[in-house]
């Protein structure tokens, strides 16, 4: 791919960024990490990865006074994992909350897509929904170009976007929920698109061609 | 639907990709980054890579591989083997690591699955149980420090008991290698891994035993385990794993193409 995109993936102190930049330089596109303002304003697309709880992630966003930069963003921004979930108005997700789910106990987000992340209801199925799962579209979308229909990416969580009228791509684990979101220039993907195989390579390619 | 995970586990000792029978005489496999690479390319559906010795003899995991091998593989991997801390443990996510896997050093402080879990997320953090049969109890057991035959010791603690305790304590995974397999080839221990499935409520992943196709079909479809770890099977070249996906696929099991 010849590089003309400047790629920068916020640097939001969680786990996961290498992994992200490795994926990018497999398919030879230069990427910066960075938490500086102006680094990230100037990006043509920006990555906003995450492992962990959102409780951790937002602390560290705010520590890192990135809250309002990252809500000023215009250009195309992909959230990943907990970077999806970020993106929402609020999650229910704090640390103790596998003990204990209560859905009254929130934790403010960027606001990025109207919606909010939950713990996933799966009935008798395990949790975290771990493993290789199949994402499918209703409707054809330039993120999941060139990716086949039903193919699997690489799922880690047991919090989620629910179905809304913001979900791009759909998976099913018990229950219906976004593989990934969109509003806006705002796009989130609860997968791993770094850990997906050539599915996921192809939506990033996807992501930096948009 | 989410699909079944083929999980070859690299045990890795001074920086070389080993393989014991029972956890004993350690024979050099190859180097770890082109048989990952290898696995990746394969059809793996993750990785997990062991450092047999590091609990045993008070070392972190040699750290170096770990961006290396985040550099060439785009499935996920876990990297088990010495991490006490939580500081070790963000070092190697750090480092690209999908998920730490935490055995010993659970047991001698389970708080730490706590503390794991309330900083990175449930999602990474993994504990692996050795898990012996106790013919004379007629108990499955805890061992720990199984990297080392001088220094493996019962842990006291009783297998469902301990699987118990670590969900509750946050784990999100958990490898239950059952040591009366391990390295036969006479498949995974179903009945065990069936007694366990009951009291799991997180991805349970069977470990020891695999040696032919129809041990993964066994592990999946009987006793309902998440995903199926083997080593031998894989490094010696005994199972092909497209072939085992095809196979799979035939008899009914979700598997990723």
């Amino acid at each position: 791919m010849t590089q003309t995109t400047k790629v920068v993936i916020v640097n939001t102190g969680c786990a996961n960024i290498y992994s992200v930049q490795c994926a990018f330089e497999r398919l030879g596109v230069e990427v910066t990490v960075s938490d500086d303002p102006a680094v990230i304003k100037a990006a043509d697309k920006v990555l906003l990865p995450g492992v962990g709880s959102a409780f951790a992630a937002m602390d560290s966003i705010r520590q890192k006074d990135l809250v309002g930069v990252i809500q000023s963003l215009t250009q195309p921004v992909l959230g990943i994992c907990l970077g999806m979930q970020l993106m929402a108005n609020t999650s229910n997700e704090k640390p103790g909350s596998h003990l204990v789910a209560s859905k009254t106990d929130l934790v403010d987000c960027l606001g990025l897509i109207p919606t909010q992340i939950e713990r996933m209801e799966v009935g008798e199925l395990v949790l975290p929904h771990m493993g290789w799962n199949q994402v499918t579209l209703d409707n054809p979308h330039p993120l999941f170009k060139n990716i086949e229909e039903g193919a699997h990416f690489y799922f880690v969580h047991s919090f989620c976007a629910p179905l809304s009228e913001y979900t791009l791509a759909k998976c099913e684990y018990g229950m219906g929920f976004s593989a990934a979101i969109y509003h806006n220039n705002f796009y989130g993907v609860q997968f791993h698109p770094e850990r997906s195989g050539k599915a996921g390579a192809q939506l990033l390619k996807n992501f930096v061609e948009l | 639907m989410l699909a079944k995970r083929i999980i070859p586990c690299l045990d890795v000792k001074d920086g070389k990709v080993v393989k014991g029978v029972q956890f004993r005489n350690h024979e050099t496999i190859g180097d770890i980054v082109p048989l990952a690479e290898r696995y990746a390319q394969e059809g793996a559906d993750e990785l997990v890579f062991y450092d047999i010795t590091a609990s045993s003899d008070t070392r972190v995991v040699d750290k170096s591989w770990v961006s290396r091998i985040a550099q060439v593989i785009d499935i996920p991997f876990c990297v088990a083997g010495g991490i006490k801390t939580v500081d070790q443990a963000g070092e190697i996510l750090a480092m690209g690591a999908d998920k730490i896997s935490i055995n010993s050093p659970a047991l001698m402080d389970p708080e730490l699955i706590t503390k794991l879990h309330d900083t990175y997320g449930q999602q990474c953090v993994v504990v692996g149980i050795d898990s012996y049969y106790n013919k004379e109890t007629g108990e499955y057991e805890v061992y720990q420090f199984t990297g080392d035959e001088s220094r493996t010791l019962n842990s006291g603690r009783k297998t469902a008991d301990w699987v118990k305790e670590v969900q509750q304590r946050g784990a999100g995974e958990i490898v239950l290698n059952c040591m009366n397999q391990d390295g036969v080839r006479q498949g995974y221990d179903l009945e065990q891994l069936k007694k366990i499935r009951e009291v799991c409520n997180v991805p349970l992943i069977a470990s020891g035993g695999a040696g032919e196709m129809v041990h993964f079909k066994d592990a999946y479809q009987q006793a309902g385990v998440d995903g199926a770890l083997a080593a031998s099977v894989f490094h010696k070249q005994i199972i092909d794993i497209q072939e085992l996906k095809d196979y799979l696929i035939k008899e009914g099991v979700a598997i990723r193409k």
